[in-house]
This record gives C-alpha cells, structure tokens and sequence, in this order.
C-alpha cells in the first residue's frame, strides 16, 4: 500500500520508494530525508483541500508532501505494531 | 602575534537553529551579500575569542543533502569543498545539529564528514532537549562519530560557550580535529541511514519521537476546518497592525520631511537650487522613507509568524489552492509581503527552492495592491464615489475599495493559471516542506531581521528613487514657461508635451493629457500620481488639501475615467523600482519585459472595458 492510502495517526514502516522515471530527484530526496526501508511513518494530518498536501512524520521531524511525492513511498501497514 | 583570521563555516539542515547561532557568535557584526551569479545569500560576521584569535564565520544555506540540485545546497556544497570561486576553503566547519531531532540530522553531518575536512559538531537546542527528556551521551557520541562534539543553546546568552572555546583551541589547519576524516569509523559504508539508526540506539535515549506541545498546537492549526479560520483571523489581526501601527508613522515621517523641505526652502534664494531641494530631494527621499514604517511592521510580523514556525503551517494549509492557479503555498509569505510593498516581496521569494515556481511568484507579486497605491484609490473614491449605503449594511466606498483589492488578488490567480496552461515546462515540482516545532520568537533574532531587510530596502532602492525623482522635477519644471504664460507652468514643461503625446494611446481608456501624464511620476512611485494631479490642476495646498483636489477632479473628468484610472492602477506595470528588483532576483531582463508586457496589456484591457462599459451606464 501507498502512503497516499494511510489513514490518520496509523503507524506503517516504509517499505521503499520508488523511483517514477529515471534518476527522480524527488524520490532520492525522499531517501535523503529518511524515507528508508524499516523506518516509522505516521500521516498526522491532511490539508483542507482535497487532503492535499499530507503532513508525515518520519522520525522526529514532520514534512508536507503532496499526494504525487507521498505516492513514491510504498508501506506496509502493520499499524501500532511498528512502534 | 597578527595572523588570519580563523575561517569558521556553519552547516547544517535547515531548522536546526544555525542561524540563531550565528546571531549569538558575531551579533550584529554582520556582512549580507550574495554568492557571485547567484541569488543566494551570503551571511559572514566576526568574532574575537578570550585569547585574542580572530574568527571569521560563514553561515552556509542550511541543506538537507549535498548531492542536489539547488542552488543553496550546490554553494554549500562548493564552499565547504574550498571549489567556490572566490572562496577559500574553511580552516574549521561547525556543523550544527537540532539534539531533538538526531534522526534526520546526523545523516547531514556524516555527509559532510565524507568530505574529509577538519570539522566539530554542535549539537543545538540542547535546552528543549532536556525538557523533553531526551537524553544524549555526548561522549560516546563523539567517539562514534569521530568527532568532537559540543553542546550549544543558541537561545540563551553564552549558551555557545563550549563552542567557542574549541575554536580558541584549534590552530588553522587544526591538527588535533583532522581525525575527522573518511577512514573514521562512522562514515565507512554508504548506508548513510543505517549508521544514524546505530548512533542513536547507542549514544540517545528518546522517551517520545516528537514534542507533545507541537502535536497539541498543531491538532488546531492544522485542522480541516478550524486552520483556515485561524490563518484567516491572524492576517486579519497583521493587516490591522499594518494600517493602525504604520500608517501613523508613514504620515509622522512624510511630514516630517515635508517641513525640514519648507525649512530648506526658506533658507534658499527662490528658484531652480530651491525646488529642487524641497521638491524632489525632500519631497522624493521622504516619499521613499515613508514606506518604511509599514513595510518593517508588516515584516516584523512575518518575522514572528516565521520564526514561530506557523508560516509553513499556512503554507501547507494553502498549498492546494496555490497550486490550482500555478504557485506553489511557498508563494504565500512573499505574496504577503507584497501588501506591503512589491519589493520585499520578491526578494522574499528567494525561499522558494524550484525555479518555476519562484519565477510564477515574482511574475504575479505586483498585482498585490501595495500600499502606495492606497492614497492614490483614496483620492479617486473620496471624489467620486458617493458615500451611500447599500443593501443597508455596506458602504458603497469601501466596496470599491475592497473590489480593487479583490481585482488584483483574482488576476493573479488568473495570471497563475494563464502562466501554468502556457508554460510547456510539465515536470513535477516539489513541495517537501518541512514543518518545524513551534518556538517563542527571541528578540534578537526579530531585531536583526528586521535590520537587514531594512537596511537592504533603503540601499538598494534610495539610490534608484532618489535618481529618478530629481529626473522627474527636472522634466516637469524646464523648460520653464515663456513671458506672459497663462497656463500653469507645467503646460510648457517637457513633461506637458509629454502628457500630450501621452494622451494619444491612453485616450481610449478616458484619460484627459493630465491624468496621462501623472503615469508617468506613478512609474517611479504610485502614489506620486497624486501630488501630480494636485500640481496639474494647480490646486493651492498641494497634495495636503485632498478635499480641494478631489473637488477639482470631479470637475476635469467623469465617473468613467476615475473608475477606469482605478482599474488601471490594480494592474498597471508599476513601480519602476519593482521592475528593479526584478531585474536583480532573477538576472534576467527577460523575465522584466515579460512582467511589465503582461501588466500593461492586462491594465489597458481592464481599464478600457471599464470605461467602454462605464460611460454607457453611469
């Protein structure tokens, strides 16, 4: 599942994020940013439009990404099992 | 014993407090320029240690990665490698670190290590560590990073002690901190990320991965349907500041001015010398300083919101509805600026990373009405427009007056859109914002920011105001009027044969030769359109008595030529000094044609079925 698909406050561990063409700066910031394999994420809130931009949290720090950058990072949802 | 100063730079992400840490080495011994080429700024300041060493300190544009892109993290990334032209390599980088938020940060200072240069780490914010209970074993820390580590709490007085006192001990190029190089333990390996995961489970114990105070904020700022109503009651509360707090101050300096002119005039034998003092030097720099007050209240407030941490909240709350017009909800703290004046407003786009987005930003910042087109909307309405009510609760006054607000906040939705639909450029632009904990604004860090950015407006824009003012007196008083003239002088002046040939485009739009002419004092700044019509019209009092001139008006030309001059004022290609500073934020004339193209073809269109229509109806 996407992190698009993550309802909010659940906890899911990313999984990966994949690349949408060739050398996708923006999935490799993703990675930067410590979208990694194992790691926690949490979507704590949706803007008001459209739910678009979400706000995540990956480790201590929270990010707003819009629905086409959150489509990148794929998660497996075991929900509050993560923590 | 003379020697170089030491060569200190400062990295680190962004939000980790560098440049709080900054504020707190060197204070106000501070130099702001630009990198050469580029519009990224270039902030460098001065320190002596308590042995007597002087120390140079650069505080790099904070990034999230070296391997990118953008323009901030490519300088940083040259600087610090000593390949930035004109840049010598630093002697000692002081890469600081939020200690609340290790986990993203401690990636970027084992990417900076992979460079080999001799470095420390700071580890800030060491004071809402504690509060929060996180506890950091600084010892086993620096043992796994391979690096000395010290504590910093850029927020309070002394706080960056430990720091200074390991730049006293280190002597350029520092031997004792060269261990800091690739071979160290923790930066072998390429799993950047991994290696952090293993520091932290070793050298951090976390009782909560984020601040409960930051979650309970923002469970308010952020939600569906009570954000917006905060974010709508905050610039309601900034925008009454502006007015009640500025204007006053604005009118005092205008004023003031205006009678140091009236001093010097008195003091000078009548003629040329005298008008030029009292009308274009103290009249034009006092125009130029009045803006001041205003454009400092509205950044002071800026400033607050920015370092509290809630603009990025209005931005990500924004975002969507910016995005549907080709903006970006980066685009809303430079858009808001722009209420105040153009000017800072473009600068401040420099906070929006992605090109595109930073071009479509500049491009549509004019079209916030700025406030020096208030006294122009002010003289045009009080005359014209009848002080009626209507559906019994709104004044027909202040309609129009929010109309012309709302004309220009629609166009530059419209310009948005046009611009996205036209641009062929379809690749996708990032937002990625990072949203920070909320902090208590420190007044020093409000208090230089307010100094910079004032200190840059009046640099930057008296010269050019200053110059085209003196021009302006000139073309309005030579030649001046022959033996016997009737017509006030200005008639025989360079500037009435202008205004005549003015006329002749503009006449379609019902503009008489004197309403044409006062366009061209409106280019170097709006509202001087005003004190134009008053010396037109030759009303005695000048610009001071609004009530005489507005009667004047009414006189010379119809409700339909007002409107259209109103609407030609919400969207004309104004000021001269705006095309300036657009010229200097994005290098490029081509990005000034294309502003002032757009604009003056959207002003004739709006102003001349304004008046087509108008003149039919009214």
């Amino acid at each position: 599942m996407r992190l698009t698909d993550l309802s909010k406050g659940m906890t899911a561990l990313v999984e990966r994020v994949e690349d949408i063409h060739a050398s996708d700066p923006i999935a490799q910031r993703l990675r930067d940013l410590g979208f990694v394999p194992g790691e926690p994420v949490r979507v704590v809130a949706r803007a008001p439009w459209s739910a678009d931009p979400l706000l995540v949290q990956i480790g201590s720090t929270r990010f707003a990404l819009r629905r086409a950058e959150a489509q990148r990072v794929s998660v497996s949802a075991n929900g509050e099992a993560a923590r | 014993m003379s020697q170089a100063p030491l060569r200190v730079a400062l990295v680190g992400n962004p939000n980790c407090g560098k440049t709080a840490l900054f504020n707190l080495l060197t204070g106000a011994r501070q130099k702001v320029a630009n990198y050469a080429g580029v519009t990224v700024e270039r902030k460098e300041g001065r320190f002596a240690t308590p042995s007597g060493r002087k120390v140079q300190v650069l505080d790099l544009p904070g990034a999230y990665s070296l391997d990118s892109t953008s323009p901030d993290e490519r300088v940083t990334h040259d600087v610090l490698l000593g390949r930035y032209p004109g840049e010598a390599a630093p002697d000692l980088i002081v890469c600081v670190a939020d200690a609340t938020n290790l986990r993203l940060h401690l990636r970027f200072v084992l990417e900076v290590q992979r460079m080999g240069r001799p470095m420390v780490l700071a580890l800030n914010m060491m004071d809402a560590a504690k509060r929060r209970g996180i506890e950091v074993n600084v010892p086993d820390l620096a043992r796994r990073l391979g690096m000395p580590v010290v504590e910093t709490v850029a927020v309070r007085r002394g706080g960056a002690q430990a720091l200074i006192e390991l730049i006293d001990r280190t002597t350029a190029p520092a031997p004792g901190i060269a261990n800091a190089a690739p071979a160290s333990p923790a930066a072998a390996g390429d799993d950047l990320h991994g290696t952090v995961r293993e520091i932290l489970a070793s050298a951090v114990t976390m009782p909560r991965a984020t601040d409960a105070r930051d979650d309970t904020i923002d469970r308010f700022a952020l939600h569906p349907v009570l954000g917006p109503l905060i974010l709508a009651f905050v610039m309601f509360l900034v925008f009454q500041a502006v007015y009640s707090l500025g204007k006053p101050l604005t009118d005092a300096i205008g004023d003031g001015f205006g009678w140091l002119g009236s001093l010097a005039g008195a003091a000078l034998p009548d003629g040329p010398l005298r008008s030029l003092v009292t009308d274009a030097l103290f009249g034009g720099v006092g125009t130029v300083l009045g803006f001041l007050p205003e454009i400092l209240v509205l950044f002071f407030f800026i400033l607050v919101l920015e370092e509290s941490g809630y603009l990025p909240r209005a931005a990500f709350l924004l975002d969507r509805m910016m995005v549907a017009v080709g903006l970006t909800g980066r685009s809303f703290i430079p858009l808001l600026s722009s209420f105040a004046c153009a000017i800072p407003g473009v600068m401040g786009t420099r906070s929006i990373s992605d090109p595109r987005d930073r071009l479509a930003t500049i491009l549509v910042a004019p079209l916030m009405t700025c406030s020096a087109r208030l006294p122009v909307y002010a003289l045009l309405i009080g005359a014209f427009i009848p002080h009626r009510t209507i559906f019994g609760v709104f004044n027909l006054q202040g309609l129009v007056l929010f109309a012309l607000y709302a004309a220009g906040i629609v166009g530059a939705m419209a310009v948005g859109w046009v611009m996205k639909k036209l641009s062929r450029d379809r690749r996708e632009h990032a937002l990625l914002m990072e949203l920070p904990s909320y902090r208590l604004p420190r007044v020093r860090d409000i208090a230089i920011g307010l100094w910079e950015r004032g200190a840059i407006f009046l640099k930057r824009l008296t010269g050019i105001i200053l110059a085209l003012t003196v021009l302006m007196w000139f073309i309005s008083t030579f030649p001046s009027p022959p033996e016997g003239a009737t017509l006030p002088a200005i008639d025989y002046s360079i500037a009435g044969y202008l205004g005549r040939a003015l006329q002749l485009p503009f006449a379609p739009l019902g503009f008489n030769w004197q309403m044409s002419l006062s366009l061209i004092p409106a280019f170097a700044a709006r509202e001087t359109a005003v004190a134009a019509l008053a010396t037109v019209y030759s009303v005695a009092g000048g610009d001071a008595d609004i009530v005489a001139l507005g009667h004047s008006l009414t006189q010379n030309f119809s409700l339909a030529s007002a409107l259209s001059l109103m609407v030609w004022f919400a969207f004309a290609p104004q000021c001269m000094s705006t095309l300036a500073v657009i010229r200097r934020e994005t290098r490029s004339w081509r990005a000034v044609v294309i502003s002032f193209g757009y604009m003056f073809v959207v002003a004739y269109a709006a102003s001349f079925v304004t008046y087509q229509i108008a003149r039919h109806f009214v």
